[in-house]
């Protein structure tokens, strides 16, 4: 056996750590933010290594204005991200939805805490998962992915710059304080190795650009304000030139195009994990650090002879409905622990469409959901 | 000046302008132009960023790069565009509601921070867009569609408010008065620093017709009977400058700029950008 050299790609850090760490991989050239527990060791984080590194970090006035840095900094051609906590992901809800009419690639990082308002700064929860899909007003695509860990949010990271560049469809990284303020032991990948997307920027001639053109793949090409090519950008509906319109043919057209991208591009954006009996009998679905706890206790039940599956969305929306739909069909009963009143529990039932009985573990009391409290759960569903 | 040349500078095919006829915002953008025609700089290196209002529809005329964000963020979205890319010249156009109340506290910060961006402020004294509304700077006694028994409120003097929070060149002119209005612009433009042109801009539509100035004439009479210079309303007492527009440079101070200051910390660090 060949003597194991020292690790030096092995380290201890924080999901939230992780995940400054893996911005900067990424590429992150531009980040603002405001301070909010539990998500602040991340602006600090990057407030020594942004400008080390050549990138720009500022501490804005608040969340609004965050958002709105960003999404400037992203024209300008930087790749840009801020990183919040419940009260603040509420304040920027009006300019994510700027990103999404626009177009503009950036990511938003939530580490949940519980709500509503002030709530539980310290405490985890998973309160703002239908808050990341319609926190803002309009019908709009928008992508959320969800860490079950400080390794995965190493991978998630990366993974949101390379899905906003690719699609230009914001992407939140929606992670709870559970995943921000763990320590653990990971890998750094080879960041030489990663697979990172850049936008892809226009080649016509400036005067022939067409802003938000329907391209075959709906994705129009991003120019980058400085670069020779004029356009506008506006939140209001637009055309193909970027310029208001009134025309209801042609806000149907972008609106459909903006929104089509999600269903087009599913395969490419959902990513779930699965594990367990083929032949389960009760699935257990869960996200985020519950998720933990969940296969924790899907093990305790094989243990105990019940045969149980798991499933795990590392892409919270879109929604992995057929996935979810193929569990319904194969078990009786599906258990979803959750740290909110069963916000997801509703979108499994619905994806399920009584295929099989949907069965809620709920905890809002800052408190996480622990592997007994499921295989309680899966137990008495065997009955 | 009559012989001036818009049109390079104009997006001609998005005409006619929403403004209304007398509306002074059109004034104020040709200002603009010709003060960014005397400074050369070109036009794939402008940036023009607004926020919500009939003051903030005029970078959809304008033939830069254009941004017109939500109400009350321009300075936010600005900001982000001007530390991605500092080599871009910066505009922000925004209205007094939309720079000072929604927007009030970026406002502030902005000039705080004495980032390289030139604010003009076209300042009408209502919520043009909306249809009239009362807003922070219409004075005492106005009457507005939400203040129907004439404004109690006090109202803000909005260029005050950046000299004291910090802003390196502020300057207020008129509509009436675009020659200097547009001398005021070019330095704020040439200014490396937040730079804030507040441009009285008459509504006649939803201000002066409420307020009993029924046509655009009246209203700019009106300000220019109002208007005094720097100079001699050092000469006058405060009860005699109450109500009066004073106009010209009013602060012009050299302080350390933002994205300079930035740039050195990255070269300290070691960074490149
Ligand atoms: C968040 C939000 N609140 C309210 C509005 C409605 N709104 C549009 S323009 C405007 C006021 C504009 O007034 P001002 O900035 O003074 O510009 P003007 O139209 O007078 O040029 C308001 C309140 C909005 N667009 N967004
Ligand atoms: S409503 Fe007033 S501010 Fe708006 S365009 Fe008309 S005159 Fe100008």
């Amino acid at each position: 056996m060949p003597v194991t050299k020292r690790d030096d790609r092995v380290r201890v850090m924080t999901g939230n750590e992780a995940c400054a760490e893996a911005a900067l991989a990424a590429g992150l050239k531009f980040f603002a933010g405001y301070p909010i527990t539990p998500s602040s060791e991340i602006a600090e984080e990057l407030s020594t290594k942004l400008p080390a590194s050549g990138g720009k970090f500022i501490q804005m006035e608040d969340e609004i204005s965050a958002m709105g840095a960003i999404i400037g900094a992203s024209l300008a051609g930087a790749k840009s991200m801020t990183a919040t906590s419940g009260p603040g992901f509420s304040l920027k809800q009006e300019n994510i939805g700027y990103a999404c009419i626009t177009e503009v690639p950036c990511v938003i990082v939530n580490v949940m805490r519980g709500g509503p308002s002030t709530g539980l700064p310290t405490m985890p929860a998973q309160s703002d998962v239908m808050q990341a899909r319609w926190g803002t007003h309009g019908d709009h695509p928008i992508i959320v992915l969800c860490p079950q860990s400080v390794a995965e949010t190493i991978d998630l990271t990366v993974r949101a710059f390379s899905l906003t560049e690719k699609f230009r469809i914001p992407v939140i990284l929606l992670m709870d304080e559970t995943v921000g303020h763990i320590s653990e032991k990971i890998r750094l990948p080879k960041y030489e190795e990663l697979e990172i997307y850049e936008r892809h920027k226009p080649t016509v001639p400036p005067e022939e650009y067409l802003p938000y053109r329907h391209t075959d793949n709906d994705i129009p090409e991003m120019a980058t304000f400085g670069s020779g090519y004029r356009f506008h950008v506006t939140g209001l509906c637009h055309d193909e030139t970027g310029f208001p319109t009134n025309n209801p043919v042609e806000i149907e057209k972008q609106m459909l195009r903006l929104n089509r991208k999600l269903e087009r591009y599913r395969d490419e954006i959902i990513e779930v994990e699965t594990a367990g009996d083929e032949d389960a009998e009760i699935g257990v679905f869960a996200y985020g650090s519950t998720a933990r706890s969940a296969k924790r206790a899907m093990l305790m039940a094989q243990e105990k002879g019940i045969k149980t599956c798991f499933l795990r969305p590392r892409t919270m929306w879109p929604f992995p409905d057929l996935e979810v739909r193929a569990m319904g069909e194969k078990v009786r009963s599906i258990i979803v622990p959750e740290m909110n009143l069963g916000q997801i529990a509703h979108e499994v039932e619905w994806a399920v469409a009584g295929q099989a009985e949907v069965i809620k573990v709920n905890k809002i009391s800052g408190e996480p959901i622990s592997p007994p409290e499921i295989l309680a759960a899966i137990e008495k569903a065997v009955k | 000046m009559e012989s001036f040349d818009y049109s390079p500078y104009l997006r001609e095919k998005k005409f006619p302008l929403i403004w209304c006829a007398g509306c002074g915002h059109g004034i104020v953008m040709k200002a603009i132009l010709r003060a960014i025609d005397r400074v050369g700089w070109d036009r794939d290196d402008m940036v023009m960023v607004s926020g919500i209002g009939c003051s903030s529809r005029m970078p959809g005329y304008v033939d830069f790069n254009t941004l017109h964000t939500t109400h009350g963020r321009a300075i936010p979205f600005a900001t982000g565009v001007k530390m991605a890319n500092p080599d871009l010249h910066v505009i922000v156009i925004t209205g007094d509601g939309d720079a000072t109340a929604i927007g009030g506290n970026h406002y502030i910060h902005a000039a705080r921070r004495n980032i390289d961006l030139t604010v003009v402020l076209l300042n009408n004294s209502i919520y043009g867009m909306t249809g009239g509304q009362v807003s922070p700077t219409t004075p005492k006694g106005k009457r507005a569609s939400t203040a129907p028994f004439g404004n109690f409120e006090a109202s803000f003097n909005i260029s005050g408010l950046a000299e004291a929070a910090g802003a390196s060149f502020v300057a207020r002119g008129t509509a009436y008065g675009a020659v200097q209005l547009s001398k005021y612009i070019e330095k704020a433009l040439l200014k490396k620093g937040l730079s804030v042109v507040e441009a009285i801009s008459p509504c006649p539509t939803v201000f002066g017709r409420r307020n009993a100035m029924r046509s655009p004439v009246e209203m700019y009479e009106d300000i220019h009977e109002n208007s005094v210079s720097v100079k001699k309303a050092g000469t006058m007492t405060a009860d005699d400058l109450e109500d009066k527009i004073i106009t010209g440079v009013l602060t012009d101070i050299e302080k350390p700029e933002y994205t300079t200051e930035y740039k050195k910390l990255i070269a300290t660090l070691g960074g490149s950008s």
